[in-house]
């Protein structure tokens, strides 16, 4: 009980920070707006199904990678200290990941609006779409926070946050786009419960991980 | 020498699984035909990958459990010698693909897996070295590394399972052994060939703890 009262506190604290350094989100939101008006400048149409969900997913990752990137990086070790003495560290990460799940399914919905609104949206299945869209969204903040976490203990964080977190994404990409290529191509829906199986697995998985791992990885 | 009794049963394994495996009779298979002798090696380099990397991982455990520096000194050895198992898999898995599939890298699911895997574990070198400070070093590595390991069973294990492969036991493929393309005349030299090829690997990775504990007493002699 004491656990979920901390976390709610936390993740109430986070929502207030964001809200208080408003640039910062700004700064993805802008970061996202003007990727995908890149995209629309140089493609213009796209005509081939296949290729808008990949640009898509390509787009959404690296949204995610400079959103949550900062969730840890930005954390000086004075006010680390500070959670320290007042929570628990599994209290801290699991704010943390449903923080940054939160912020992850606003800008990649958010992306998807405008995505679709520059670029033609053809999606067949749009809720199937959608679903797929969250399972992503929750499992890139998963990892991404728990690679933040890991990269913030290092001297250059930033180069090494992108290299860790490559190879754990670039599996849950391949997932996430073929699934989502079958909502654009309207097939059967019962194709992709197998790899949304798959993908809630790896989501369980990350998040246990990192709830064990993350109070070693805490102390000084 | 009784303590070196394994160096001797680990090379002259190998050397059986060398003699052996191109000398004696293997099953005539339509599109394998002689390139089945690979088995010997190029299967028996992910074993012996698999079996160096779970010693990595038990030892980051076991590192993280007590904090002796002496547990992360194994576990990183063992990620050296993994990943050299790992390129010799790929090289020979990507010669037999030549031969077999038509294509040195067919775009398959295992292969893509192992790749990343590959990059898992350079990024954890990559780690290793970006951290000045020898116990937070070793405590960020081994859990970057159980969390590696854990993924890397995912990524090699799960997912090429559930979509098409062109590799036996994949994606509704019948595994090897399920058809008699494997005989029991493979069998007495593929089992003794991982064994071989593992020790080997051990040796190689207690000659790179030899290595560092040398390399730390000289330098605490120095200062």
């Amino acid at each position: 009980m004491k656990l979920i009262h901390e976390i709610k506190h936390l993740i109430h604290k986070e929502f207030l920070l964001e809200f208080r350094q408003k640039y910062a989100f700004a700064g993805v939101l802008l970061y996202v707006f003007s990727t995908v008006f890149i995209c629309y400048l140089s493609f213009k149409k796209i005509l081939v199904p296949a290729n808008w969900n990949a640009l898509f997913w390509i787009i959404v990752l690296f949204a995610a990678i400079n959103a949550i990137a900062k969730s840890f990086l930005q954390e000086n070790k004075g006010r680390q200290l500070y959670y320290y003495t007042l929570h628990s560290p599994v209290a801290v990460i699991v704010s943390k990941i449903i923080y940054n799940s939160i912020l992850m399914l606003a800008l990649s919905f958010l992306c998807f609006f405008c995505y679709g609104l520059l670029i033609k949206n053809n999606v067949q299945d749009i809720p199937f779409f959608i679903l797929n869209i969250a399972l992503g969204s929750l499992g890139f903040a998963s990892v991404l926070t728990m690679v933040s976490a890991i990269a913030s203990k290092t001297n250059n964080n930033f180069s090494l946050m992108a290299i860790l977190s490559f190879p754990m994404l670039v599996p849950m990409l391949i997932t996430l786009i073929k699934t989502s290529k079958y909502s654009v191509d309207g097939l059967d829906r019962s194709l992709s419960y197998p790899y949304f199986g798959v993908l809630l697995l790896i989501n369980v998985l990350i998040i246990v991980l990192s709830v064990v791992l993350f109070p070693y990885l805490w102390r000084e | 020498m009784k303590k070196n009794w394994w160096k001797i049963a680990a090379v002259v394994l190998v050397l059986y699984s060398i003699i052996a495996g191109f000398l004696l009779k293997v099953p005539v298979l339509p599109i394998l035909h002689e390139t089945i002798r690979n088995l010997y090696f190029h299967v028996t380099m992910w074993f012996s990958m698999i079996i160096l990397l779970f010693v990595s991982v038990w030892n980051s455990v076991r590192y993280l459990s007590g904090f002796n520096s002496k547990y992360d000194i194994v576990a990183k050895e063992a990620v050296h010698i993994s990943i050299v198992f790992g390129l010799c898999g790929l090289a020979t898995g990507m010669l037999w693909a030549n031969y077999t599939w038509g294509e040195p890298w067919p775009n398959d699911p295992k292969l893509n897996g192992v790749a990343i895997a590959m990059l898992f574990y350079f990024a954890y070198l990559v780690l290793r070295n970006s951290i000045d400070e020898e116990q937070k070093r070793a405590r960020i590595a081994a859990i970057y590394n159980i969390f590696a390991f854990v993924m890397f069973i995912v990524f090699t294990m799960i997912l090429p399972r559930m979509t098409d492969s062109l590799h036996p036991g994949n994606g509704g493929n019948p595994g090897f052994g399920k058809y008699e393309d494997i005989d029991n005349n493979m069998r007495m030299v593929f089992y003794p060939a991982i064994i071989g090829w593992t020790l080997i690997g051990t040796w190689i990775m207690q000659l790179g703890i030899r290595y560092h504990k040398l390399n730390t007493i000289i330098h605490s002699n120095k200062n």
